[in-house]
């Protein structure tokens, strides 16, 4: 198990949660934009919070963009959240023109008008991708309704099923927030860091 | 399907809870972080502190009491109480708050709402809205501030329709009439409110039991704040939610 996480500096909101996830699970986490920790980092967090557009903005400055990347296709071990999984895709309605990552296919699309948003709130994550399932924290206006191939996927319900989560290899990626999302969260990330080392690379 | 949510308040002053709390098994009842932590295991679903110091002091201390809550804190925390600029707000986030509650420097400067929004994403930004019926046979709320003393010129409705629209990504909707009266939620006052607006509303102010939360979820909240009702042990998260549940409430238990 990696004793040391690299979370991306997104000069944002999350990074003091995220930070105290992992101290709480006895790791050493720092903040970082450097392109060498991004590659070298045996564990490496994109958290994400604000707008798709800024998020890649931020990547493309640091020159993170291949990096991480490379770094997710070869299954390494590299935990997404919320909008960090979003990141992966290839757009997203919330920021019209900006190229996502493309790490995989498909775009990102805003909650129907039939549900409140942003859905704030605990929602049920069936086993699956994410683990044993259980109630897990949400704060998001935009979501994923595709299956991305080649990935295992876990559903939840808001105006229709949308990706929670999704796994391959070493990667984890989380619509939802493991930092807030209280024993559950605190348990998927140790049981990710345990188990990403022997991911098998894609 | 999402549950509802249930969020307890700490008020704390100079760093420290205020509000009488009497918790069996804390070594120290008024340690902000310590009792955090309790309400996560009984199953909060957010928590919301408060800041409610008078002095430049007792805020920079609060600064250390919300590092203190977020070193030991797994769930969502709110922090509101004092926020008067951008720069104030943003140093709460660095300080581990996931959102910002803005109140009376929304009314004045309606625009920190955008700026704050663009800054950090409108689901870190929370407009508190204080409300009071107009009385005097005038239908409808009007916002207060200074603590209920200043009623404005300003229907509560209309301002949390601009709130959303200006970057709000949810509404802390506390009635003014009823905070502190153990009597129940202003439902009317929540009905028209979450009518107006498409973001989540957390209904504030008068909540004494499971009853009453259940009202007013019915009447379109998301959420529900609560604080004397944990406070002085009469009831637990845990309890609460077992009597919602029981009452066909979806909780996450």
């Amino acid at each position: 198990m990696p004793r040391e996480v690299a979370i991306i500096d997104t000069s944002v909101a999350n990074n003091a949660s995220v930070r105290a996830l992992f101290e709480r699970l006895g790791l050493q986490a720092r903040l970082t934009c450097d392109v060498e920790d991004a590659i070298e980092a045996d564990a490496l967090v994109l958290p994400g919070v604000g707008a798709f557009g800024a998020g890649m903005g931020l990547l493309d400055e640091c020159g993170l963009r291949e990096p991480i990347r490379e770094r997710v296709a070869q299954g390494r071990p590299t935990l997404c959240v919320c909008l960090g999984l979003q990141m992966l895709f290839e757009q997203s309605e919330e920021s019209p023109g900006v190229t996502g990552l493309g790490v995989c296919a498909g775009g990102v699309t805003e909650f129907p008008n039939s549900v409140v948003r942003p859905q704030f709130g605990w929602n049920l994550v069936p086993a699956g991708a994410a683990d044993d399932g259980g109630y897990a924290y949400f704060a998001n206006t935009y979501r994923v309704t595709q299956a991305p191939e080649g990935w295992d996927v876990s559903w939840s319900e808001h105006g229709g099923r949308f990706v929670a989560a999704m796994r391959r290899g070493g990667v984890l990626a989380c619509q939802f927030h493991p930092e807030l999302s209280g024993a559950y969260g605190a348990k998927l990330v140790d049981s990710w860091l345990r188990t990403a080392e022997v991911g098998t690379p894609c | 399907m999402l549950t509802q949510r249930i969020i307890p308040c700490l008020d704390i002053r100079d760093g420290r809870v205020v509000k009488g709390v009497r918790f069996q098994g804390l070594r120290d009842a008024g340690d902000p972080a310590e009792l955090a932590q309790s309400y996560e295991q009984q199953g909060a679903d957010e928590l919301v502190v408060l800041d409610v110091s008078a002095t430049r002091e007792g805020r920079a201390a609060a600064l250390h009491t919300i590092e203190d809550i977020r070193r030991v804190l797994g769930i969502p925390l709110t922090v509101g109480g004092g926020v008067r600029t951008l720069d104030d707000a943003l140093a709460l986030l660095a300080a581990g708050a996931d959102k910002v509650g803005v109140n009376t420097a929304a009314v004045e400067r309606p625009l920190i709402l955008t700026e704050l929004a663009d800054r950090v994403g409108r689901q870190c930004v929370v407009l508190s809205v204080d409300a009071a019926a107009n009385g005097e046979g005038q239908p409808g709320w009007c916002v207060v501030t200074h603590a209920g003393t200043q009623r404005l010129d300003l229907d509560a409705v209309l301002w949390a329709e601009q709130g959303q629209s200006l970057g709000a990504g949810e509404i802390l909707l506390t009635s003014w009439d009823r905070d502190g009266t153990l009597s129940g939620f202003d439902t009317a006052l929540l009905r028209e409110v979450c009518r107006s607006v498409r973001i989540p509303v957390v209904a504030s102010g008068g909540a004494d039991s499971a009853a009453h939360m259940h009202e007013a979820f019915e009447a379109g909240a998301s959420a529900v704040l609560a604080a004397s009702i944990f406070h002085d042990g009469r009831h637990t998260v845990a309890s609460i939610k077992q009597e919602l549940a029981g009452q066909g409430v979806e909780v996450r238990r």
